[in-house]
């Protein structure tokens, strides 16, 4: 995907957290352009500062250094009046839904409107077409506490894009939700990327998340980026620790096999069909022994990494080694 | 058991009391209710931080609300003949009930606000939504069961409030308690003039306790 216009740009960006005994720095030199149309995620473990570098985007928290470019507008030069009306073309879903409990579903969507001052009448109308895309047309009347958390986070997301807004802002927007309900959301915020054109920022601390509907990724680790690129690159290749600990997750223990080679073996996408391990092992005539694996099948074809054990002696190391090579299947040798 | 002047006197007395509770708690609530949003609002995590003035009128609200109203009903009384140009009856008590209680009521609108949920507030404002905004749209409907129960309890404390005005002839069902029950041993006007403000008290909580279930959707 070609992206052209910058939507969002950070530069320099610092955020500390003063207070009478101590001083926090969330985030620190923090640069990062986020391109129109894109859906660029943010990950990081919590306490990373991801949650605050959202924040700082739409200016929920001022920003101690740097500076935040929406849309190409310098955030830190719009008074304050005038940073409302930026705000309001800037959609943001939360983890904990953040529904107003005393307003249904559909008041609970007219709401941005109303304070943008939008008629009740036009309001009314928007909601409802908005009920139709999130898939809840029937729940217009429903009180947020009757609604399952997944129907929650739909009404908050036609809530966010009432009012149009360029970019949807997402913290941890699936975080409190079960796998199928979080895949659904995934699908329906992709669903909007594509349709509506909207920049989508996601943060979270799944890599899944990323993987599932992101294009390109920052991974924020102790208030810096350790690294950002295309999300397949950063999977595939993951050159911080970090980068490595998210991309790896379950395998954090890989490193406490001591002693023994290993090597990890990508799959980027080749037919879930072809027996490559099994391949393998008849080829080189030599057992190797599966550590680690997490791949899934997508649309046929294999994605994610297995990490195998090598045996001892360098010659069969030297076949396994040249028979990836050979036969184009990426992989690195963990040490 | 009762003549029928006493009878009288006592729907007068139940009236005169209804009257000074309910004008009090509207006055108040002029005062009170605007005085708790700034305490919310100006609160150094607030929507609109002002700490200084919060904590002035913090000051302020915390040193009338320790005064005993019994001392406050006194000290008042130059005050209130200047407002209402009297220190007896109904319309002069309305003055210290007011003033007493504005600061209580002032707390109990902050306590009712502050349960609001933050990411509530947060969520309105990453919408640009405006602090007056946030407070009428959010603030306050979002608080209103909790309100409408603090409500309930602002109208019982002026009710007891009013009772104390008996000592210094304020009229109504206090006044005929200290006048008769107290002063003349009358057990059994003491009984009925505390029975009748029981119910009354029952009365008012029973339906702030309806009003708030009927307003509140969270179920």
């Amino acid at each position: 995907m070609a992206y052209q216009e910058p939507m969002i740009e950070l530069i320099g960006l610092g955020k500390t957290f003063e207070s009478k005994n101590s001083h926090v720095k969330a985030l620190e030199d923090i640069n990062l352009t986020i391109y129109e149309g894109e859906i660029f995620g943010i990950i990081g473990l919590s306490g990373a500062g991801k949650s605050t570098l959202v924040r700082c985007i739409n200016y929920l928290e001022r920003p101690t250094t740097g500076k935040v470019i929406f849309d190409k507008i310098d955030l830190s030069e719009v008074d304050d009046y005038e940073l409302l009306r930026v705000r309001q073309s800037m959609g943001m879903i939360f983890q904990q839904f953040n529904l107003l409990m005393q307003r249904t579903a559909l008041q609970n969507i007219c709401f941005p409107l109303e304070i943008a001052g939008v008629s009740k009448k036009d309001a009314k109308k928007r909601a409802y077409e908005l009920l139709e895309v999130v898939g809840l047309s029937d729940k217009a009347g429903a009180y947020p506490a009757q609604l399952s958390g997944g129907q929650k986070q739909r009404v908050a997301i036609a809530r966010a894009l009432a009012t149009k807004p360029k970019v949807l802002l997402c913290d941890e927007a699936t975080s409190a939700l079960d796998p199928t309900t979080t895949r659904s959301i995934l699908d329906l915020l992709k669903e909007i990327n594509k349709n509506l054109g909207i920049t989508v920022v996601v943060i979270t601390h799944e890599m899944s998340v990323i993987e599932e509907i992101c294009h390109r990724v920052a991974i924020i680790d102790a208030s810096h980026i350790a690294e950002i690129g295309d999300v397949e690159e950063v999977f595939m290749r993951p050159k911080s620790k970090i980068a490595k600990q998210l991309v790896f997750s379950g395998a954090n223990h890989i490193e406490s096999f001591v002693g023994e080679d290993k090597c990890r073996i990508i799959f980027d996408g080749r037919t879930s069909f072809e027996p490559v391990i099994a391949n393998m092992v008849l080829e080189c005539r030599t057992p190797v022994n599966i550590l680690f694996a997490d791949t899934k099948d997508i649309d046929g074809k294999a994605f994610g990494q297995m990490v195998i054990q090598l045996p001892e002696d360098d010659i069969s190391k030297k076949r396994i080694f040249a028979y990836l090579e050979t036969n184009n299947i990426p992989h690195e040798e963990v040490i | 058991m009762f003549s029928k002047a006493v009878l009288e006197m006592i729907g007068v007395g139940i009236l005169e009391t209804l009257y000074m509770t309910i004008i009090s708690s509207i006055l108040a609530y002029i005062l009170g209710l605007p005085l708790g949003i700034l305490l919310v609002v100006t609160d150094k995590d607030g929507i609109a931080p002002l700490v200084i003035l919060n904590r002035i009128v913090g000051v302020i609200v915390n040193i009338l609300r320790s005064i005993p109203f019994v001392i406050l009903l006194v000290a008042l009384m130059p005050f209130t003949r200047i407002v209402v140009g009297t220190t007896l009856g109904p319309n002069a008590l309305v003055v210290p009930l007011v003033i007493g209680s504005a600061p209580y009521i002032a707390r109990l609108v902050e306590s009712s606000l502050k349960e609001v949920d933050h990411g509530i507030i947060e969520a309105a404002q990453s919408m640009g939504a405006s602090p007056r905004q946030i407070v009428f749209k959010v603030l306050i409907p979002e608080a209103m069961p909790s309100l409408i129960m603090g409500g309930a309890i602002a109208i019982i404390t002026i009710l007891s409030y009013s009772a104390m005005g008996g000592f210094v002839g304020a009229g109504g069902l206090g006044t005929i308690a200290i006048n008769y029950g107290y002063y003349r041993y009358q057990v059994d006007m003491m009984l009925v003039t505390v029975i009748i403000l029981v119910l009354i008290v029952q009365g008012f909580q029973e339906l702030g306790g309806r009003l708030m279930r009927r307003s509140d959707k969270r179920l």
